[in-house]
Formats: structure tokens, C-alpha cells, sequence
């Protein structure tokens, strides 16, 4: 392995989230009983004509905005031409030589030496991206095989980029970081499972310090990250091992099969197509001017890895909280929302990273949807800062909130659970919980400060959780030094 | 004299309508009973809806009587060319491929004309998917030229001309890639008129070459050419190659605009090839704007000798890969004995497509081809260029552009069926004009001596129909060649 040096490079088609199809008005989904996304323009009946999705153009110029592009002066399409039954008009409307996107890049960060670690950073730079249609779905029974044609004319982003990721953790990491940047700028949601993100990788290795890139191999349905990652780790192994025993690379597209980490050769270069590509008669190139673009650029959200160096400088949070908050946008939108509303970026982020995630983990709901709004936490936090209610108290409160939906002081009222004690009572349980517990005082009077702890319980338990901590400490510290 | 219902015009017929003459239904009674009368000879339809027709003309009288009556073409019976979709009838190309085909969703044309009380009466047979310039090549047999039963009747459009001259019906709509509309007009004797590139939506037009096909209306007088126009022209969101521009009332325009023009006469179209008759008729019609005051200036096209070269790179290469659909797995001819799919795919196109249809998808498929594409496509594209801007160089000078529409009168069916090149020559005058994108009119200027008729051809500006209908329109005023009929009854029905 230390001889030999690893190449890889990416295609990645995402889907663009639009609610029409590429070139006509039917609407796009998932799930849908096969053949009702469907209009005449889709099954390409005669005398159909394709029309031009301006949002979906609109999507793939604002991907090239996030990732440092340059943005084509003009949208132009392409016939690519073959016959297979999941393509209903037998070409593909396509972006050949004149993609919308060229170069730019993809931030990746590589996993760090340990969770709490961050990694080595990169930019991972792109070829180019262009707009295509999707094609159908072939399900193949034991005579027949049926068509659903409800994904066909979906809008495609195709994702290219140059051979220039040394690993498969980084292409692992590429695939990850690019998910964010979609999700982030609305563009696609990036299910592998439901399809919506599909990667074929282009795998070669060269001995060390060789210039020219060895006999590239293409290995396709790789249907989840970890796919991607096993099958070229895989592919790797194959390739090496080839070499060591005196084999020789053979140019061709490998179909790589998840379940059982195999793959097996699908066509050599022999057998490729002559795609006889020219320009769409039946669509006009489309300008695209300043103006378009500036409208775009200011759609654009700050990109995930410069949010996250943000919040780490400007709120001094750690990086584990920040990579979990960090590839949920609207996760990362409620922390900041919630900080700014408290001033308290740490307990924010705490919360978040804790009792919110496990709340929203057991609904299921987006955080959208959840009904403790950052007001609702900010509020919480401000209450237990203050001393008005004890942390066990808060949980109380947090929960009760996530179902109802008030305020955290009008559930602290509504309950009494204010920490309202009177100190003549605070004074009496203190006393008696460190008259009950002389081991705790001994370890407390040696030195051990931690033992004051195990006081506070029964004080608590007592105060059937009303008591303000603050004040049960102060009462306990100051009866302690007597 | 006057004419016999089916002969009578559109604006004429217009007239009775509004004046409650006569009913849509007796209107299209009078059709049908001709169809069915002419057409064993002529053949001009693939099928045509008798009661679908009658319904129409009922609901058209219907609207009249309460007062609700949607214009000009209200209850007015149109042919459409069997490439352009009508919802719920066959759309069948003439070709065994679709076959069986019924459209589900009207044209954009069909849903204008529809939307104007227009009636949709019957599918008029072509050459298999508009390929070829005699509608021999028709998979349901061949239209006969009413004028002469043993001749071709042009083509692609051959059933919406023979159609119209035989009286079949008061208008037709054709479609036009290299002169599929006015062809057929000049050799059966009628007006067709192809619009500008992007003046009619495409949507619902099977396409053969989608950078060159337009429809276009048939029709017995200029001034009827002018009220299909109005009512089908128009930009239409479902076809991104309409051009959002003003439409005029054409039909008002052709009183308004009275020249004289400057008229132009290319050289190069009057050489080699072209038939004496056709060549007199022509001069005389130029005599004729002469004596009105017009300039006649001679103007030189000269790349127009490349034209029907980069017409056969440019439409084939286009048609290889918009005929790709018709494979037999969705929809039209699958053949019973395929083993795989590729099998699937090699039969059903080898069964359903014809020899023209074929030779046509070879040609485009081998001038995309990679290695070849430079040679070919990229460079015909750039011949494109030179041809387009030779006329746009013209019109600095002159108005419109006269030539003959076809080199000679109708010849005879089988004449040139077997050799293609000598049938690519009969749309020398017309394919130009597809190539750049211009509007072209034929209008009859004459007969041969054995009683042919003989077309005038006009091309005009870019979007310039007014102008191009009005220098027709003005000739019409002053010739009755349009008038006569052909003798139908009095031919013997050709094979």
C-alpha cells in the first residue's frame, strides 16, 4: 500500500427539491403509486415539447454561488442520445459542453484523532456541475419488467469533480460536507434512500510519485454514504491486490453490492456509447445576468464550516457541541436564536445538544415542529441562572413544555415550582441532613469540598425540590464553617 | 355562378353563417357528403368523425342561436394534417408505428381553433411523419392530386392540399420542415402559407425537425390564409421556441397595406431544373407587380445551392433523435416476437417505420455520430447562418422575394419514388426558407397546358405576414387562377 498512491474522483448527482419536473408542470415526489407523477411531456407522447424549469435553474446557480463556482453567462442544453426504457424519449435533456457550473469547490473536513477533535480541513475541488432530467425506475419481475416513470424528468444536478481525494474517508467526508451545503442552501434534501443523492466513484492508484494517473475504474450503486466509503475501500483493496499478483487494470464500470461487499464488472470501455450529443432544437439557450446572480447571492446562507468557526470564536463553544449543531441548519439557526435570547451560549448549547435533541429524537418531528421555540429555552435558562427554580425543577419544566407549549414561568407558577422555600425551613433540613451523614462531614472537614454534595439531596428532598440551590449551598457552606 | 357550398370560402362561408343562410350543420353535412363522395378517389384522409363533426356544428349552431357565437371560424369545418394532436382522435403520422394511436391532449393550434368555434373535421394522410414531398410515402396508401388522379398531390402536407382543391374542406392545416406546406399548395392549386419560425406554437405537432417545422393553414384565398393566422398565432408558454411578439389583425392589415413594394428576384432560382411553364408563370406574375408600380430588383442568394444539402443534415439529425421515442414501450407499434429489449427495440422500429422514415434516422444518426459530427452538423449549422443572413442582406433592399414554389407542376405517382434525390429536388425554392426561419406563401399564378396548376412563391421578413399576405392578397385581387376546380367526377380513380 505505501507504494502505491489512490485517486479518486466523484460524480454526484443530487436531486434539486422542486415542485415541478425539469421541463414540464408535473409535480415531483416519492412514494407516489407508480405512474401518477406522470403528464404527456414525461412519457414524451408525440408532439410534446419540453419547457424550461426556472427554479430548478435558479437551485443549481445558487449550489455554483455556495460553492465558489463560475457561473456560465448562459444556460445552454444538450441531447444525450440512447435507447433504454427508462428514459421515455430515448435522449436525455442534458448540460454538455457548456455547463451552468464550472470549477469552485467542496470544504471537507477529515475525521479528527479523536470525537472531540476537529480534523484536518480541505477544499476538495470541482470539475463542474450541470442540469439534466432524471430518468425512470425499472422494476424487473420474473417475465416482465415494469417501468415507473413517476422520478423521470426530475431535476438532476450532476456533481463533478476532479480526481483529487487520496481516501475513501475523504471521499466519505466530501459527500457528507456536500449534504450539509445542499441542505443549508434548501437545494435538495439529499436522501440517499429515497434517491434524492446517488454517487458513482472513479477509483485509479499509481505508484508514489508517478504524474499519470492509472487505469481508472467506475464503480456505481453506491446507495448510502457508507457505501461510498466500504466501496471504495473495497475497490482499493481489489486493485492493489490485482497488481501484487501481476494482474492488469482493465478500464471499466463495476456495479458495487452493499449487502455483501462484493462487486462485479458491469461493461468494459469497449462497450461505451456514442452518445451523439448536439444542441436541444426545442429549448432556447437562457441568459444569465448580474442581476439573476446578485438575486441568488443574497439568498445564500453562510456556508457550514464558516458558521461553525463562528460560533466557536464568537460564542466560545466547544467543538463537540458545534459538529453536533452544525450539519442541522435549523438546529444551528435555534442555538443561535436561543444564545442571543439568553446570553448564554454554553448552557444553550448544552440543552440543545442534550435534552433538545432527545425530545425531537423521540417525536421524530423536525425541530420546526417541536414546540419548545428558542424564547421557550432562553426563558428556562434565564430562570435557572437567576436561582428562581431549582435544575430538577427545569427538567420538569422542559418536558412539560415540549407538550404544552407554554412559557417556563407559566408552567413554574402553574405547578409552584418556584424555589421558595423560607430559609428558617432551608436552615432546620440543612442542619439535620449533615447531622444525618457525619461520614460526609468528615471527608467534607479533611479537605474533600466535592462531599458538600451529598448533602444537598435530602435539603432537596425536603424541600420536595423548592428550594433555591444557590441559597441551599450558601446555607450549607456557611453552617459547615461553624 | 355561384359555388357550391364546399367550395366556397371561409370568409364566405363566414358570411352565411352570420347571416343564418345556412347552419354549421348543413355546412358540414355538405363536407362530409363530398369527403364521402371525392374522397375514394382522392384519399386525402386517414380517418375523419362523422358524428364527432356533427356534434361540433350542433353546439356551433347552438351558440349562434343564443347569441354566444365565438368569431370568424365559428362552425367553420378544418382538416387537420395527421401530425397535429386533436384530443380523443388518432394521431397517427401516417405511419404503421402509430397506428393505433389516439391522441390524449389537443395541439395548441387545436385548443386555439377549438377555442374560436372552429370544427375539427378529420386526419388528413402525409408522407410517414412528414418525410418526403409526394405523400407516397404514406403507410396507408398515397393521396391522389385532384387535378390529375395518377399524379402526386406534393407533400408532406399532400392530404390538407388535396383535401382543400377536391373540397373536402373550407380550410386545412399542414406542416412545413422544407416546403411540406407550400408544395402541395402550388401543385394542387390552393394558398398555403408557412408563418415565421416561432409565430406558431409547435406544442402538439409531431416533430421531424424541431429547428424547422412551423404549421400553417391552407386555404382557397389569401384572405382566408389571414383568419387561420389570427387564430392561431401567438406566443404559447408550452413551446419555449414562440416568440413573444405583437399579433396584428391580419386580416385588417391586408386592406390597410396597398405597396407598391420593392419585390426581389433571386438569380440563382431561376437556373437549371426549373420547368419553362412554371418559369413563364412566374415572370408574368412579376410583369404583373411590375405594371403595378412595383421595383423589381434582382438580388443574388448565394448560398443558397448548399441549401438542400444542409437541409438533409439538419432535419435528419434532428428527426434520428425526436423519432427515438417511438420504440415501442410506451405507446404505437410493438412488435409480438422480441426476445430482450434491444430486440424489442430493433423490431417494433424495423416493423413500424417506413423506408423514407428509416433511410432519414440512418442519415441524422451517422451525422451526429462522433468523428463525423464537425464535418457535418457543426458545419451545416454555420451554412445555416450564411443562408439566413444572404436573405436578411436582401431585405435591406426589397420587401419580399419571389420565386416559384416548386420546379414543376405535379408529376406522376412512382415518378420519383425510387430515387430520393431526385424527390429532395423538388423543395430546391422552399427549403431555404425554412433555414432561415422565414415566412413563405405559395399562391396559384397559373396552369400548365395540360391543366396543372402552377404556384407563385413570396417570402417574406422575419414576423412579416401582413406585409407578405398583403403583396399576395394584392395579386389575388386581380387573378382568378384560385377559382377554378378540378374535375373530379369526370377522372377515373387511380390505383
Amino acid at each position: 500500500m505505501n507504494d502505491y498512491e489512490v485517486v479518486i474522483g466523484l460524480e454526484v448527482h443530487v436531486q434539486v427539491k422542486a415542485n415541478s419536473k425539469m421541463f414540464t408542470r408535473v409535480k415531483t415526489g416519492f412514494g407516489h403509486p407508480e405512474n401518477t407523477l406522470t403528464d404527456p411531456v414525461v412519457l414524451a407522447l408525440p408532439g410534446v415539447l419540453p419547457v424550461m424549469n426556472h427554479a430548478a435553474l435558479d437551485a443549481i446557480i445558487k449550489s455554483g454561488l455556495l460553492l465558489s463556482c463560475d457561473i456560465a453567462p448562459y444556460c445552454k442544453w444538450d441531447r444525450k442520445n440512447y435507447f433504454y426504457p427508462d428514459s421515455p424519449k430515448n435522449y436525455q435533456i442534458t448540460q454538455y459542453d457548456k455547463p451552468i457550473c464550472l470549477r469552485g469547490n467542496v470544504e471537507i473536513e477529515l475525521p479528527g484523532s479523536a470525537r472531540n477533535v476537529m480534523g484536518e480541513h480541505k477544499l476538495i475541488p470541482l470539475t463542474r456541475i450541470h442540469l439534466e432530467e432524471d430518468v425512470g425506475k425499472l422494476n424487473h419481475a420474473a417475465f416482465d419488467s415494469l417501468i415507473d416513470y413517476n422520478r423521470a424528468g426530475t431535476p438532476l444536478m450532476e456533481i463533478v469533480t476532479d480526481p483529487a481525494m487520496q481516501s475513501a474517508d475523504e471521499a466519505f467526508a466530501f459527500l457528507t460536507a456536500l449534504k450539509t451545503v445542499m441542505v443549508y442552501g434548501g437545494i435538495s434534501d439529499c436522501d440517499m434512500e429515497k434517491g434524492q443523492m446517488r454517487c458513482d466513484a472513479n477509483i485509479s492508484i499509481r505508484p508514489k510519485g508517478q504524474e499519470q494517473l492509472g487505469t481508472k475504474v467506475e464503480l456505481k450503486n453506491l446507495n448510502s454514504i457508507s457505501y461510498v466509503r466500504d466501496g471504495i475501500s473495497h475497490e482499493i483493496l481489489r486493485q492493489l491486490s490485482l497488481l501484487k499478483s501481476g494482474g492488469k487494470i482493465v478500464q471499466e464500470t463495476r456495479d458495487y453490492d452493499g449487502q455483501t461487499g462484493t462487486s462485479q464488472s458491469l461493461r468494459t470501455k469497449e462497450d461505451a456509447h456514442d452518445y451523439r450529443y448536439f444542441p436541444d432544437p426545442d429549448l432556447m439557450p437562457v441568459k444569465v445576468d448580474d442581476a439573476w446572480k446578485a438575486r441568488l447571492k443574497a439568498e445564500c446562507p453562510e456556508m457550514p464550516f464558516d458558521k461553525q468557526r463562528r460560533f466557536m470564536k464568537e460564542y466560545d463553544i466547544p467543538y463537540t457541541i458545534t459538529s453536533v449543531l452544525i450539519p442541522d441548519k435549523s438546529l444551528s439557526d435555534y442555538f443561535e436564536a436561543t444564545a442571543k435570547l439568553c446570553g448564554q451560549a454554553h448552557a444553550a448549547g448544552n440543552w440543545i445538544a442534550n435534552d433538545l435533541l432527545r425530545e425531537i429524537g423521540k417525536s421524530g418531528e423536525p425541530i420546526d415542529q417541536c414546540k419548545i421555540k428558542p424564547n421557550h429555552l432562553a426563558a428556562l435558562i434565564k430562570l435557572i441562572t437567576a436561582g428562581t427554580i431549582s435544575t430538577t425543577a427545569a427538567r420538569e419544566v422542559f418536558s412539560e413544555m415540549a407538550s404544552t407549549g407554554e412559557l417556563p414561568e407559566k408552567i413554574v407558577e402553574r405547578k409552584g415550582l418556584t424555589a421558595s422555600a423560607s430559609s428558617d425551613d432551608l436552615e432546620t433540613w440543612c442542619k439535620d441532613s449533615i447531622a444525618s451523614d457525619p461520614k460526609a462531614l468528615a471527608e467534607f472537614k479533611a479537605g474533600k469540598d466535592s462531599a458538600i454534595n451529598a448533602f444537598k439531596g435530602p435539603v432537596m428532598k425536603a424541600a420536595k425540590g423548592k428550594a433555591n440551590p444557590k441559597l441551599v449551598d450558601e446555607t450549607l457552606r456557611r453552617l459547615l464553617a461553624l | 355562378m355561384s359555388e357550391p357550398l364546399h367550395y366556397k370560402s371561409v370568409a364566405e362561408l363566414s358570411s352565411e353563417l352570420s347571416s343564418k343562410k345556412i347552419s354549421s350543420v348543413e355546412l358540414t353535412q355538405a363536407v362530409i357528403a363530398r369527403t364521402k363522395a371525392v374522397d375514394a378517389k382522392v384519399r386525402a384522409f386517414n380517418s375523419f368523425d362523422e358524428a364527432d363533426a356533427l356534434a361540433q356544428a350542433k353546439a356551433s349552431d347552438e351558440r349562434r342561436s343564443s347569441a354566444k357565437t365565438l368569431g370568424v371560424l365559428d362552425g367553420i369545418p378544418i382538416g387537420f394534417k395527421d401530425v397535429i394532436s386533436v384530443k380523443g382522435q388518432p394521431l397517427t403520422a401516417s405511419s404503421n408505428m402509430l397506428k393505433n394511436f389516439v391522441s390524449p391532449y389537443d395541439a395548441t393550434v387545436t385548443q386555439k381553433l377549438k377555442g374560436v368555434g372552429a370544427i375539427s373535421w378529420g386526419r388528413l394522410n402525409l408522407d410517414e411523419f412528414a418525410m418526403g414531398s409526394s405523400t407516397e410515402n404514406s403507410a396507408f396508401g398515397q393521396t391522389h392530386n385532384p387535378w390529375d388522379l395518377e399524379r402526386v398531390p406534393g407533400g408532406s402536407s399532400g392530404g390538407s392540399a388535396a383535401a382543400l382543391a377536391a373540397g373536402e374542406a373550407p380550410a386545412t392545416l399542414g406542416s412545413d420542415t422544407g416546403g411540406s406546406i407550400r408544395q402541395p399548395a402550388a401543385l394542387c392549386g390552393v394558398v398555403g402559407l408557412k408563418p415565421t419560425y416561432g409565430l406558431i406554437s409547435r406544442y402538439g405537432l409531431i416533430a421531424f425537425a424541431s429547428s424547422l417545422d412551423q404549421i400553417g393553414p391552407f386555404t382557397r384565398t389569401v384572405e382566408d390564409s389571414a383568419i387561420l393566422l389570427n387564430a392561431i398565432a401567438g406566443h404559447d408558454p408550452m413551446d419555449s421556441t414562440s416568440f413573444k411578439t405583437e399579433i396584428p389583425d391580419y386580416r385588417a392589415e391586408l386592406k390597410k397595406r396597398k405597396g407598391p413594394w420593392k419585390l426581389g428576384i433571386p438569380k440563382e432560382y431561376f437556373g437549371e431544373g426549373l420547368d419553362p411553364e412554371v418559369a413563364k408563370a412566374v415572370e408574368d406574375a412579376v410583369s404583373y407587380y411590375k405594371s403595378k408600380g412595383c421595383e423589381i430588383k434582382e438580388i443574388s442568394l448565394p448560398h443558397t445551392k448548399y441549401a438542400v444539402g444542409v437541409y438533409y443534415i439538419i432535419a435528419t439529425a434532428e428527426c434520428s433523435s425526436n423519432l427515438a421515442r417511438y420504440d415501442g414501450v410506451r405507446y404505437g407499434h410493438r412488435s409480438k416476437d422480441a426476445n430482450d429489449i434491444l430486440d424489442l427495440y430493433f423490431k417494433s422500429r424495423a416493423e413500424g417505420f417506413g423506408a423514407e422514415v428509416k433511410r432519414r434516422i440512418i442519415l441524422g444518426t451517422y451525422v451526429l455520430s462522433s468523428g463525423y459530427q464537425d464535418a457535418y452538423y457543426v458545419r451545416a449549422q454555420k451554412v445555416r447562418t450564411l443562408i439566413r443572413r444572404d436573405f436578411l442582406e436582401a431585405y435591406k433592399d426589397v420587401d419580399a422575394v419571389i420565386t416559384p414554389t416548386s420546379p414543376t407542376p405535379a408529376f406522376k405517382a412512382g415518378e420519383k419514388a425510387a430515387n430520393p434525390l431526385a424527390m429532395y429536388l423538388c423543395d430546391v425554392y422552399t427549403i431555404g426558407v425554412n433555414l432561415a426561419g422565414l415566412p413563405g406563401l405559395s399562391i396559384p399564378c397559373g396552369y400548365s397546358k395540360s391543366g396543372l396548376p402552377i404556384g407563385l412563391q413570396l417570402i417574406g421578413k422575419p414576423y412579416g405576414e401582413s406585409e407578405l399576405l398583403s403583396i399576395a392578397h394584392s395579386y389575388e385581387q386581380e387573378h382568378t387562377w384560385g377559382t377554378r376546380h378540378p374535375n373530379i367526377e369526370a377522372q377515373k380513380g387511380a390505383l
